[in-house]
């Protein structure tokens, strides 16, 4: 991460009364109590910057700036931990505000891929460090002692000999002057204070007490509310409109068309303004509409799945290969040949998606929502809109979920074009319907597998081809190429298999699709871990020794087994009627394993045990990453046996959580989380890699409980045998 | 104008009595706490008490809540509520923490019917209350912490 970096090394000794050019800053706080404080940081008083992530003022309050939006991970806590653990202060008595995509917190102002910890691990850390060389200089000459014989501890600087103290506030100005250094001392981790502990996350008592401000929340004096009809066929366009009833009815404002841009989709909707939101959404249901569906209501799930199956038989383009897969397969006296398919499913994270826009006069912009991307929202709507950037100012608040949904500004697109054409503030707010049946939707993959044994059951060959659409919105995407994204972790698995071509056949989706928590992982895993199974099966060997005989070299998949192997006590016999499954997956965010313990109930199965191992290298916030897995589960539970998406007449046939259920309380198990991390330079993802590998270790374990194969997500874990 | 009652302050305000209660209490009256999710009592981010019972009130009329005390996640003060709150905190169940409000608001519910509720007890209870982030093995231990501070 070079950007934090050069914002030291760009950072100017100006004495801040202000954010000069930034206008305000809303940023969120905590006060003692708990409670959130939304405040304008001009009003902090004389307060230093150390770095643009850092600043002091006279009073010793430590604020840190974080660039990383909270969507549930964890990275209010994490993010500002990486400094203040070098800084030497206790994170409660931080103040932390959310960036807003301005240009001088960096580029990288985004939380996706489980990136947020793994990228800032030691560049965060080099800020803290390098503020608190700042402040043990300015003591030491303030002082005209040694800066060796001084010494940083909660909040204060120290002079070892003479036990003389200067907190950061008295400190700060003279420090704040000072040349940041390049190449700070970072901290043993033994002595880490708060990283590496189970530290309680700073947004959690906001979050029970109804203070924390999600982006719904946002509310500025004189804004109105917006609802917006989009056709519910994709790929539709607007002929005409009728508004006359929409605007008889009380507290609508206007009536107006937006666009909807995501990325190469474009669509343009009908939005109803209204005084408030209930308004909004009656006047919406009195709309007359007139779409073009140019074809696409013909589109339907059933015939686009036998569409699939059909792409399947092409060749594909080759995405990795080592010895000779063909001939090995082709000679092998033991061969494979299975296909695997999973659903289109929603991200549905329980705030919907929503935005309020100010278009103000000479082309000025506030923005107000729940947003994974604050950097590049300033940065592209600046340029769509001709806005500049020091006059588009984004206000980033909590996200009630992202999941990859809040990737994509959609939303954002439209309420800010509405907010231009009527000149008020405006809020937009999907409602479930809308966030249920526009999309963008996780893409569904199928997968043809082969796979080849020799005569004493050692696998010599493999093949994982997908068949997808693609999450790729370049115009000029090459269908010919192997995409990365849709074939993600199939060739990064260690296991030790000579021959092998993996492939890939794109089929195209005129739906829009977006990156889903774990994105393409959590479809493919499911197919590539339970094939293996199949393999060992085939080959009449122990699915976990199968594996471990995989895996002669060293690998974190090789500990990873171990490790699920032992605290789930896989060679100790169940009761009858039970089965245990494994599985694991590796990919770019991560990895993680889980063994799960299935037993039969009646024509289904009941879930008895859920096991999970990830691996870390270097864990910041153990009990967080605890709580990533167990929500991890749940959400790849829905996945595995909810409905998902299904698409007829054009549209999506679901529309609200009564026919597009998640999973509730009553139906999930408890989730054992294990953590490897047994230190280093490595650090892997906390947020998305406990996806992947939960539905192969259901339906590997219900195999063994049933011997039951299943190779189509989703399935009723009711009507099994 | 309809007067409710919300958190024992009476407010006026100017919704049609077909207006769901959610909407007057966030839009109206500005307390924000409460969340809209789905709009069809489907998954209790917008649960608050009427004369101390749950109800979701993206369905619920504010017709239907004149007279009545309506208490939101901002109201919750006494001893159950706070037990319920620093079980929360202690467990560190939130994570996005959007549908928490409706959680709290179901459990403390519960609590006051059922001090000490099994496992059984708060599947029945808290399964209107939908998770997109999965805290609900948290919930489950933070329901009975409280239940245990309580006594």
């Amino acid at each position: 991460m070079t950007q934090q970096k050069s914002s030291i090394d760009r950072r100017n000794f100006l004495r801040l009364t202000g954010l000069t050019g930034a206008g305000l800053i809303m940023g969120m706080g905590v006060k003692a109590d708990g409670s959130a404080i939304i405040e304008n940081i001009t009003a902090a008083g004389n307060a230093f910057e150390l770095s643009p992530l850092v600043m002091i003022d006279q009073a010793g309050v430590v604020t840190i700036f974080n660039t990383k939006p909270e969507i549930g991970q964890g990275t209010y806590q994490s993010i500002p931990a990486l400094i203040a653990e070098e800084l030497e202060v206790p994170m409660d008595k931080l103040v932390i505000k959310q960036t807003g995509g301005e240009k001088k917190y960096g580029p990288a102002q985004f939380v996706g891929g489980s990136s947020s910890v793994r990228t800032n691990y030691t560049s965060l850390r080099k800020v803290g460090a390098a503020a608190k060389e700042m402040l043990l200089t300015a003591a030491s000459k303030q002082w005209d002692v040694p800066v060796a014989e001084c010494y940083a501890e909660n909040a204060t600087v120290i002079h070892r000999p003479s036990g003389k103290k200067l907190g950061y506030g008295e400190l700060a100005e003279a420090a704040s002057k000072l040349e940041a250094p390049k190449n700070p001392v970072l901290k043993n981790s033994k002595d880490f204070k708060i990283l590496g502990k189970s530290a309680p996350r700073m947004d959690i008592p906001m979050k029970v007490n109804g203070t924390a401000k999600f982006g719904i929340d946002a509310s500025v004096p004189g804004m109105v509310y917006a609802s917006i009809e989009r056709c519910k066929v994709f790929g539709s366009k607007l002929v005409s409109f009728d508004a006359t009833a929409a605007k008889k009815v009380k507290g609508v404002i206007a009536v107006e068309t937006c666009e909807r841009i995501h990325g190469i989709y474009k669509s343009e909707g009908v939005a109803v303004i209204a005084e408030n939101y209930w308004a909004a959404v009656q006047g919406r249901k009195a709309l007359v509409i007139k779409w073009d569906h140019q074809g696409n209501e013909q589109f339907n799930s059933k015939d686009y799945e036998q569409s699939m199956r059909e792409a399947a038989k092409k060749e594909g383009a080759v995405e990795h290969q080592q010895g000779n897969f063909d001939q090995a397969f082709t000679g092998a006296p033991v061969k494979l040949e299975v296909f695997y398919e999973t659903p289109v499913v929603s991200h549905s994270p329980i705030e919907p998606m929503n935005c309020l826009a100010s278009w103000t006069e000479g082309n000025k912009l506030e923005i107000w929502t729940s947003t994974q991307v604050p950097s590049s929202v300033v940065n592209e709507f600046s340029k769509t809109y001709g806005v500049k950037q020091e006059d588009l100012k984004l206000h980033v608040l909590f996200n009630g979920g992202g999941f990859g949904r809040r990737l994509y500004p959609d939303y954002i697109h439209e309420a800010v074009q509405l907010s231009k054409k009527i000149g008020k503030p405006v809020k937009s707010i999907w409602t479930r319907e809308d966030d249920t049946q526009q999309g963008p939707f996780r893409p569904m993959t199928f997968s043809a597998m082969k796979g080849a044994l020799d005569a004493s059951g050692k696998a010599i060959a493999f093949q994982h081809k997908v068949i997808s659409g693609t999450l790729d919105m370049k115009k000029d995407y090459d269908i010919t190429k192997a995409d990365g994204t849709m074939t993600e972790g199939i060739s990064e698995q260690k296991y030790e298999i000579e021959h092998m071509k993996n492939l890939y056949v794109h089929h195209y989706l005129h739906v829009p699709l977006a990156a889903w928590r774990a994105v393409t992982s959590t479809t493919l895993a499911f197919a590539h871990e339970c094939f293996i199974d199949e393999m060992a099966v085939a080959a009449k060997k122990d699915p976990m020794q199968f594996r471990l005989g995989m895996l002669t070299k060293e690998s974190d998949t090789k500990k990873i087994l171990n490790k699920l192997k032992e605290v789930s006590n896989w060679d100790k016999p169940l009761p009858a009627g039970w089965g245990r499954g494994v599985a694991q997956y590796e990919f770019f965010a991560g990895q993680a394993g889980f063994v799960i313990e299935v037993s039969k109930k009646g024509t289904g199965v009941k879930i008895e045990k859920v096991i999970a191992v990830i691996d870390l290298g270097t864990v910041v916030n153990p009990d967080n990453t605890r709580a990533q897995v167990e929500g991890s589960a749940v959400m790849a539970l829905t996945a595995a046996i909810k409905g998902g998406i299904t698409f007829d007449k054009g549209a999506t046939v679901q529309s609200n959580f009564h026919n597009n259920p998640l999973v509730r309380i009553n139906e999930m198990p408890k989730v054992e989380v294990h953590i490897l991390a047994d230190g280093g330079n490595k650090i892997k993802g906390v947020g998305e890699p406990g996806l992947p590998p939960f539905a192969p270790a259901l339906c590997n374990a219900i195999f063994a409980a049933t011997g039951k194969r299943i190779r189509k997500l989703p399935f009723d874990m009711n009507k099994i045998v | 104008m309809i007067t409710l009652n919300i958190n024992n302050t009476n407010y006026q305000v100017e919704a049609s009595a077909e207006m769901p209660l959610l909407w007057a209490i966030r839009d109206m009256v500005g307390l924000t706490g409460t969340k809209f999710g789905c709009g069809i009592a489907q998954c209790g981010a917008c649960t608050v008490h009427v004369d101390g019972k749950p109800v979701r009130s993206c369905s619920f009329p504010v017709a239907a809540a004149v007279g009545k005390k309506i208490t939101t996640i901002e109201g919750m003060k006494d001893k159950i509520a706070e037990a319920v709150q620093n079980a929360w905190v202690e467990l560190q169940v939130p994570q996005c923490g959007y549908c928490q409000s409706g959680q709290i608001m179901s459990a403390t519910a519960l609590l006051k019917t059922k001090p000490k509720p099994t496992d059984a007890d708060i599947d029945a209870a808290m399964q209107g209350n939908l998770c997109r982030c999965g805290t609900y093995q948290r919930i489950r231990s933070a329901i009975h912490r409280a239940a245990e501070m309580i006594k």
